[in-house]
């Protein structure tokens, strides 16, 4: 099989007051700056671009950084699951020669800008499964991720016995590990058990450390052959496979026969078949935080422990850096920025060039980044260096 | 009748029948012509053999709880006052889910498998919202 790589990563600085002070574009353009710069790369080289959904247009990203000659732009529809399902979709493209060299760029204002409660109620088009929610979720008051998201988290609890403290064991982790990251917004804030269970109820069973950040921030990678990326300055990470996929049906959250059977359980083993390895294979993962929960469960539907075991998985240190599978060694979105998941991407690909100093894990070679989005939309990649 | 300032359904195409049929006082699924299979929420065809052919078909009303949540911080402005409240996924006996809320439990005594009958409050005179009262006895 014909590998794509990731070539340039670029990153802004991450906050939350008072604010980034730079339009979303402005944000998104710096990272992408940065990434096509360490690359080594010219604008005018750059022929495709992926920006994630309603967050920005191709012809607005290509204007401003003068790519003259774009060739392929697309958008791949599915929330926080886009970026690395764009992964997937860039490496095909490159390969199949619709395009040389292909910006995934993400970033927002997700403090300083419209926060969670207003995009919501204002635009209905902005939830999954759109007039669906206004119909029959609105009027109850089911309005946000936290509380659609919950209902998984609560009847998982029900099923298989998984505690507060395990989803708190999430946490603290994220937390523990933006220590070692001075871009993390909550660098130099650790969090103790007892802080996260004294933390308010959100969406029962969700505290407000169950949940992710809004923050200011943009980041973006660039994508070419294997061919191509030779020929360039930076050191490769080979995206190995990536597949991505859907929940069913993937408009409605509450009428799935199997209520955890989401995208990734159909796109985790596709990439690792393809690949032909295993989770027991991979050195760290990068999973999709947008709550604990739902690392616990992607952590179950990846296949690194099997359904129901996800409670006890996280515990004891096990996705710490230094425990068996490390996970968001940048803190995530949880502790480290909501970076719309191309920050997990940036981490991937930091960690196999081994770049990171107190938090690389140490001789990693093989890597697992995830996406999750709108109602369970999920996408998984497998990279190496 | 007072104002009522909470999000109201959209009274157009399946949901103007599903909700008018509320209005009635009935809680009704498309149930499928074909096959027999019940669905909600309201679709155009039948996903399981493919019929375009449904009936509006009474429910007995009868469910459980199959997960819930309580939300303690409102996400969208119109809810500031209405927390903590909760949110439940109903199961009903048809095997379809609902998602609603128990209206006469404390939010903190709901629990998965409870065993629930629908009702309806009328919020506005043209709208009436199917929610669930728990089965005692
Ligand atoms: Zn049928």
């Amino acid at each position: 099989m014909k590998e794509a790589c990731i070539v340039g990563i670029g990153q802004t600085d991450y906050c939350r007051k008072p604010g980034s002070g730079m339009s979303q574009l402005a944000l998104q353009l710096q990272a992408a700056s940065r990434a096509i710069g360490e690359a080594g790369l010219k604008p005018g080289e750059i022929d495709g671009i992926m920006p994630f959904p309603n967050l920005g247009r191709a012809e607005e990203f290509a204007a401003n950084l003068g790519c003259e000659n774009l060739r392929y732009a697309a958008t791949i529809h599915m929330g926080g699951a886009a970026p690395v399902a764009s992964l997937q979709a860039a490496a095909a493209a490159v390969n199949s020669g619709m395009a040389n060299y292909v910006l995934l760029p993400a970033g927002w204002n997700g403090y300083s800008g419209a926060r969670v409660r207003q995009t919501v109620s204002q635009d209905v088009s902005s939830i999954p499964g759109g007039e669906i929610a206004r119909d029959y979720y609105l009027p109850f008051g089911f309005t946000a991720p936290p509380q659609w998201y919950s209902v998984l988290a609560r009847r998982h609890m029900h099923e298989f016995g998984t505690r507060s403290e395990q989803l708190g064991a999430i946490a603290l982790a994220m937390r523990k590990h933006a220590q070692l990251n001075s871009n993390a917004v909550m660098h130099g804030k650790p969090m103790t058990m007892d802080g996260y269970l004294a933390s308010p109820m959100l969406a029962d069973p969700y505290r407000f450390f169950d949940c992710c950040l809004e923050t200011d921030g943009g980041a973006a990678v660039v994508v070419t052959s294997a061919e191509r990326a030779r020929d360039l300055e930076t050191r490769p990470v080979r995206i190995l496979a990536a597949a991505s996929g859907q929940p069913y049906p993937a408009d409605e959250i509450t009428n799935r026969r199997d209520i955890f059977r989401t995208g990734l359980t159909i796109a985790a083993p596709e990439a690792f078949g393809k690949a032909g390895l295993k989770p027991s294979d991979v050195d760290f993962a990068m999973i999709y935080d947008c709550f604990t929960f739902e690392v616990l469960q992607q952590l179950e539907e990846v296949g690194f422990c099997e359904r129901g075991e996800g409670g006890s998985f996280v515990e004891g240190g096990r996705i710490e850096l230094g425990g068996e599978l490390p996970v968001n060694t940048h803190g995530g979105l949880l502790s480290e920025a909501h970076v719309l998941g191309m920050s997990h991407i940036v981490e991937a690909v930091r960690q196999l060039r081994g770049e990171l100093g107190e938090r690389q894990v140490k001789d990693a070679e093989l890597g697992v980044v995830t996406g999750w989005g709108d109602f369970g939309d999920g996408s998984i990649a497998l990279l190496a260096r | 009748m007072t104002e009522y300032s909470l999000p109201l359904p959209v009274l157009e195409g399946h949901s103007a029948d599903f909700y008018g049929f509320c209005k009635e006082g009935e809680l009704r699924f498309q149930r499928c012509d074909g096959c027999g299979a019940w669905r909600h929420v309201p679709r155009e065809l039948c996903a399981e053999c493919g019929s375009w052919e449904w009936t509006w078909t009474l429910s007995s009303g009868k469910g459980e709880v199959f997960t819930y949540t309580v939300v303690g911080r409102a996400l969208h402005p119109a809810f500031d006052d209405s927390v903590p409240y909760a949110v439940s996924v109903v199961e009903m006996e048809e095997g379809v889910r609902v998602l609603s809320r128990v209206a006469d439990v404390e939010p903190g005594e709901l629990e998965i498998g409870m065993p629930v009958q629908v009702d309806f409050e009328a919020v506005t005179d043209e709208i009436s919202l199917p929610i669930f009262r728990r089965v005692t006895g």
